[in-house]
C-alpha cells in the first residue's frame, strides 16, 4: 500500500512561458506496442538543473532524445528555448549542448582535434584553450582518445557539449560507470556551467548526483511524472523524519515475521513499513518513540537482533516509497 | 562561415584518422603494387622456352636428331636417351621436366602432355621441324616470334585492370567501413544532434577519398611504367576525370551498399556481397569475353567492367573522354543511383 502524492513545482509559471528553458505537455512515445513514454508533462526553469529519476525503462532516455530533436513524438508538445523541433531545428541545435548517455568518440583523434571538430559545427564558438580548462585536460590535449581513462573520455564528452557555449545541457547519465573521483569532477563542470547561468537536464541513477546538481526533480516510472519538487519536497513529502531499518538474529526470522504489519503501524512514531528481501524498513516521525517501542516490542515477544540502525530520509527512500524499486535495479 | 569550416574540419579528420590506420595504408597503397609485382614478374612475356625433346636410342635415332637439328627456324634441345629408360622419360613428361619424347622408327612416335600449354607448344615446334626437313619441303618461311611488344603482353592487360580493383575496393571499403563504423559506436547520432550539416558530412568522406586518390593512382602507375614497362598513353585530363568519376561512383556504392548496416559485420558482408561478383565478372585478371557471347551486353554494364575497358583503351591506347563516353556514362549512371540510394536509405542512428 503505497501512497503516491504529487507535488507541483511551487514556482508554476503563470501564463507567460517566460523563464521557461523546456516546456512538455503530454510527451507520448511509443515503440510498436510498448508505451515508452505516456502523457508526461515537464518544465525546466531557466537557470535552472531539473533531475529526471526514475528506474530503468521509465522512459527518461527516451524523454530526452525527443527533447535533443533525436526522436519524433507521437503526441505532445514540446517547446525547446521557445522554439519547437519542426520549425526550427538548426536554431536549437546551435543553442543546446547535449552528452548522450553511450556515446563514443573517434578514438584515434587527440583530444583538441576532437574539440576543434566539434567546435566547427557551431556559429557560437568558445575558446578552446577554456574549454580545456574547465573539463581539465589541458595537459592532455594531444592525448588520443584511446589513451584517455574513462573519467577523462568523459569530461572530453562534456567538454564537446560545451563548445558553443550552450544555454541548454542535456545529460544523459553523465557519470554511470565511472569512480568517485571522476564523478565529482564531472560535478564540478556541471556546476561551473549552472553559475555561468546555463540550464540544465539531466538524468540519473545517483541520488548524491541528484541532490548534489538538480534544484527540482521528477520522479518519472512507466513513462509519468509520479513526484516533482525540490530534494527537500520530495524527501518531506515521505512526512518521515527518519527510517528504522532491523534485521533479526539468525533462528528468529520467523518469529520477527508473524509481528503483523498493523501492530508495527500501532507503534508510536511509525508511519510505514516495508519490507526487504533481508531487512525490514519503518518510517517514522518520531524516531526516538519509534526506537523505544520498537525495541520494547521484540524484547516481549523474545527477538533478537543481528543489526538495527536509523538514518534520515534520503532520495533514495522517496524513490523507492514512490516506485517499489530500487534505482539501481537491473 | 560556419558551414565551410565545418566541411573542412571534418575533411581533415578523415585525412588524419586514415592516415592513423597502418592497417588501411597497407591495403590501400602496398598491397596492388605487391599484387602487380607478384603477378607482373610471373606472367611477364619473354623468350617462348626452347622445347625439351628427347629421342629414345635405336634405329635411326642419330638421323632423326641430326635432321631436327637442321630444321630453320626451330630452335630445339635435342638429346639421345638409352632406351631402358623409357619408363622413366614417360614420368618426366607429366611432370614437365621434359617436353616431348620421340620413338624413333618406321612409325615414328611423338609422345607429349597436351594437357601443359608447354607440352603442346613443344608438339608444334617438333611437327613445325619434321615439315620443314622432309624430302621436298618448301624453304621455311617464318620464324617462331612471341609476342612481346610493350602494350600487348598479359602484364599490360593487368595492370589497368588492378587498378580499376584498387579503385573499387578502396573506395567501397574505406568508406562504408567508415560509416557503419560511426553509426555503430553511435558517433553518428552525437553529430546529429549538432547543427553539422548532414550533407557536409557525407561529402568530406568524398573529399578526403580524393586526396588519397592520387597518390594511390600514382603508386600503382609509376610501378607499372618504371618496374613493369607498362605504357602510359593516357591524356592526363583524361585520365583525371576517369579516375575521379570512377572514385565518386564506388564511394557512393560504398555509402549505399552500408547504408543500413548496424554492425561492421553486417557492412563487411554486404561489401564483400556487392564486390565478389565484380572481381570475377569484370575483366581484371582475365577479359569477360571469355564468358559466353549472350553475357557480354550485361557485363560491360558492371561498374568495374565499364572502369576497367575505360583504363585499358586510355593508358594503352590512349583513347580519349569522346570515344570513352558510354564507359563514361555507365559510371555516371551509377553513381548517380548510389547517391539516390545512399540519401533516402541512410540511417544516421
Amino acid at each position: 500500500m503505497r501512497r503516491i502524492r504529487r507535488y507541483r513545482l511551487r514556482r508554476v509559471v503563470g501564463d507567460t512561458h517566460k523563464g521557461a528553458a523546456v516546456r512538455v505537455r503530454g510527451l507520448v512515445v511509443r515503440y510498436g506496442a510498448l508505451t515508452a513514454v505516456d502523457g508526461l508533462d515537464l518544465e525546466v526553469r531557466a537557470g535552472t538543473c531539473m533531475g529526471i529519476l526514475g528506474p530503468n525503462g521509465a522512459g527518461k532516455t527516451t524523454t530526452i532524445e525527443v527533447l535533443e530533436g533525436l526522436r519524433d513524438p507521437d503526441a505532445g508538445e514540446v517547446e525547446v528555448l521557445g522554439r519547437t523541433w519542426g520549425a526550427d531545428a538548426l536554431g536549437i541545435r546551435e543553442r543546446i549542448g547535449v552528452q548522450l548517455q553511450e556515446t563514443d568518440l573517434q578514438r584515434k583523434l587527440t583530444v583538441i582535434e576532437t574539440l576543434r571538430m566539434f567546435q566547427s559545427f557551431y556559429k557560437q564558438k568558445r575558446d578552446l584553450g577554456e574549454i580545456l580548462e574547465l573539463v581539465g585536460l589541458t595537459e592532455k590535449r594531444r592525448a588520443r582518445v584511446d589513451d584517455l581513462s574513462g573519467g577523462q573520455r568523459q569530461r572530453l564528452t562534456l567538454g564537446c557539449a560545451l563548445v558553443n557555449r550552450p544555454e541548454l545541457l542535456f545529460l544523459d547519465e553523465p557519470t554511470t560507470g565511472l569512480d568517485p573521483q571522476a564523478r565529482r569532477r564531472v560535478w564540478e563542470i556541471v556546476e561551473e556551467f549552472k553559475r555561468a547561468g546555463g540550464t540544465a537536464l539531466l538524468t540519473t541513477h545517483y541520488m548524491e548526483e541528484a541532490e548534489r546538481l538538480a534544484d527540482d526533480l521528477v520522479v518519472v516510472d512507466r513513462g509519468r511524472v509520479v513526484a516533482r519538487g525540490t530534494p527537500m519536497e520530495l524527501i518531506a513529502s515521505l512526512g518521515a523524519t527518519g527510517v528504522v531499518r532491523y534485521a533479526p538474529r539468525a533462528g528468529h526470522e520467523v518469529a520477527a515475521a508473524a509481528i503483523g504489519e498493523a501492530e508495527f503501524l500501532a507503534l508510536p512514531g511509525v508511519r510505514s513499513l516495508r519490507v526487504g528481501n533481508d531487512s525490514r524498513e519503518l518510517i517514522v516521525h518520531d524516531t526516538q518513540a519509534a526506537v523505544v517501542a520498537l525495541l520494547g516490542l521484540f524484547e516481549a515477544r523474545g527477538i533478537q537482533l543481528e543489526d538495527l540502525s536509523t538514518h534520515r530520509p534520503t532520495l533514495e527512500d522517496v524513490f523507492v516509497a514512490l516506485t517499489g524499486k530500487q534505482l539501481r535495479d537491473g | 562561415m560556419a558551414d565551410h569550416s565545418a566541411l573542412f574540419e571534418l575533411v581533415r579528420v578523415r585525412v588524419l584518422l586514415f592516415l592513423r590506420e597502418p592497417e588501411a595504408l597497407f591495403w590501400v597503397f602496398v598491397f596492388p603494387v605487391l599484387m602487380a609485382a607478384a603477378l607482373g614478374f610471373a606472367f611477364q612475356g619473354g623468350e617462348a622456352p626452347t622445347a625439351r625433346v628427347r629421342v629414345l636410342d635405336g634405329d635411326g635415332a642419330a638421323a632423326l636428331v641430326e635432321r631436327l637439328s637442321k630444321a630453320p627456324g626451330v630452335p630445339l634441345e635435342l638429346e639421345i636417351a638409352p632406351q631402358e629408360e623409357e619408363p622413366e622419360l614417360r614420368r618426366a613428361i607429366t611432370s614437365g621436366r621434359i617436353d616431348v619424347l620421340l620413338l624413333p622408327g618406321d612409325d615414328l612416335e611423338l609422345i607429349f602432355d597436351g594437357q601443359r600449354p608447354e607440352g603442346a607448344a613443344a608438339r608444334t615446334a617438333v611437327e613445325l621441324a619434321l615439315a620443314r626437313t622432309a624430302p621436298g619441303a618448301p624453304p621455311a618461311e617464318a620464324t617462331l616470334a612471341p609476342m612481346r611488344e610493350r602494350g600487348s603482353r598479359y602484364v599490360d592487360f593487368l595492370l589497368p585492370g588492378l587498378l580499376g580493383l584498387n579503385l573499387m575496393s578502396t573506395g567501397m571499403w574505406v568508406i562504408g567501413f567508415a560509416v557503419a563504423d560511426l553509426r555503430q559506436r553511435k558517433v553518428l547520432k552525437r553529430l546529429l544532434v549538432t547543427p553539422m550539416r548532414r550533407s557536409s558530412f557525407l561529402l568530406s568522406f568524398l573529399l578526403a577519398r580524393l586526396v588519397f586518390l592520387v597518390m594511390e593512382v600514382a603508386a600503382l602507375v609509376l610501378f607499372g611504367a618504371l618496374v613493369l614497362d607498362v605504357p602510359f598513353r593516357a591524356g592526363y585530363f583524361d585520365f583525371l576525370v576517369l579516375t575521379l568519376l570512377a572514385a565518386f561512383t564506388f564511394a557512393g556504392l560504398g555509402l549505399a551498399v552500408t547504408s543500413r548496416a548496424q554492425t561492421l559485420q553486417g557492412a563487411s558482408g554486404l561489401l564483400n556481397f556487392a564486390m565478389l561478383p565484380m572481381w570475377l565478372l569484370s575483366g581484371v585478371f582475365f577479359s569477360y569475353e571469355r564468358f559466353p557471347e549472350f553475357l557480354h551486353p550485361f557485363l560491360k554494364l558492371i561498374p568495374l567492367s565499364a572502369l576497367n575497358d575505360a583504363l585499358r583503351a586510355t593508358m594503352l591506347e590512349g583513347a580519349s573522354l569522346t570515344t570513352l563516353l558510354p564507359e563514361l556514362a555507365i559510371l555516371a549512371a551509377w553513381a548517380a543511383a548510389a547517391f539516390v540510394v545512399a540519401l533516402t536509405c541512410f540511417r544516421w542512428r
